[in-house]
């Protein structure tokens, strides 16, 4: 319910803005940003099947099991009911170690398919607790190797392009924190109406 | 950085291979899962991105800098990062794109190039990663995940700017 609200409230913000601005092609913007989409897409499609195939061999090589055994004790904590569930531990465990690489585009299969296992497994179509946690983890972006943005400062003549770690690091843990304290508020305010 | 990827799939394969896994057959496989999935997030991100293009081209987007500008430096964020901040959750690439432009303008050592690079690296495109999960997996009511995301958002925005200061 709440993409519904928030697509209604941008499209009014958009044509609001659009008439005051006297903006005439908003609905070529529509349509392009519908198009660049699809380029989006294509252009994701290739990461997204090889780390796909890399997260089904690391399954059957039985590492992604030495890899959740590893975070157990870790991910447990937040995800009580996943880590009863081999198949969802060994999803989330494979994302949290993409997103810790600083690879995006790799965590994303690991992480549709543990949040498609939590949804097989609770039945219901709203998102879990363990779901919107899961969620927050990857929007709030732990990373040790922000890479792309180093390279960025890089290119454009910064003294020591990976000097601001520290500082990408500590950002990175106040706002998972931030996140997970604001789950666990949110999630005794909003409870799932039966 | 650039041996990761490669050290990582060699690793892993050799690793597999000689554990007798079939190595080609699996990344095969999972290509083909690859694919569904692109199909799966498709629509949302059609939705997300048309949206996006609309409150820009719209002047939505320089509207609320404008209006937010007074609340963000309460935060301590400054006016100049504040479309960052905006877009950050929305698109990653334009996100990417007016980071740039920020370090390119304002130098990457100045504390503006120096917030907006550090609110890149810590923060992820939220709107995207939330519709995506859930749309593949055909959740419906996302219940508190799009406000818990948004609060650790903010809190990496205003860190960032704090962080860039030190």
């Amino acid at each position: 319910m709440t993409m519904s609200w928030l697509w209604v409230a941008m499209l009014a913000l958009a044509l609001f803005c659009g008439l005051l601005n006297g903006t005439e092609d908003l609905g070529r913007a529509a349509l392009s940003g519908a198009g660049r989409a699809v380029e989006l897409a294509v252009g994701l499609t290739g990461s997204l099947c090889l780390w796909s195939g890399f997260g089904v061999l690391l399954e059957r090589s039985g590492l992604r099991a030495g890899l959740a055994r590893l975070l157990a004790p870790l991910l447990g904590r937040l995800f009580p009911t996943a880590r009863r569930d081999p198949e969802t531990l060994g999803a989330l465990s494979a994302n949290v170690t993409a997103n810790l690489l600083g690879l995006g585009s790799a965590a994303t299969p690991p992480g549709i398919a543990a949040v498609r296992r939590m949804r097989a497994l609770s039945r219901s179509d709203g998102a879990t607790d363990e779901m919107c946690r899961l969620v927050v983890l990857n929007t709030a972006s732990i990373q040790l190797l922000p890479t792309t943005v180093a390279a960025l400062r890089g290119s454009l003549g910064a003294a020591a392009p990976f000097d601001i770690l520290p500082a990408v690091w500590v950002t990175s843990l106040l706002s998972v924190a931030a996140g997970l304290g604001a789950a666990a508020l949110l999630q005794r305010l909003w409870r799932e109406k039966k | 950085m650039s041996l990761l990827i490669p050290a990582l799939l060699l690793g892993v394969s050799a690793l597999a291979l000689a554990r007798r896994a079939d190595v080609y057959g699996a990344l095969l496989e999972g290509g083909r899962q690859g694919l569904e999935l692109v199909k799966s997030i498709l629509p949302a991100l059609v939705l997300l991105l048309a949206a996006v293009e609309l409150l820009r081209a719209s002047g939505a987007m320089e509207a609320l800098t404008r209006l937010l500008s007074p609340a963000a430096e309460l935060l301590g964020i400054p006016a100049e990062v504040l479309p960052l901040a905006l877009i950050r959750p929305l698109s990653g690439s334009a996100a990417l794109a007016v980071g740039a432009d920020l370090m390119a303008a304002y130098g990457p050592d100045s504390l503006v190039g120096r917030t907006a690079a550090i609110m890149l690296g810590s923060t992820e495109t939220t709107f995207y990663t939330i519709s995506v999960y859930f749309a593949a997996a055909g959740v419906k009511r996302t219940r508190w995940a799009i406000p818990a995301a948004l609060i650790a958002d903010l809190t990496g925005f205003a860190a960032a700017a704090a962080c860039a200061r030190l």
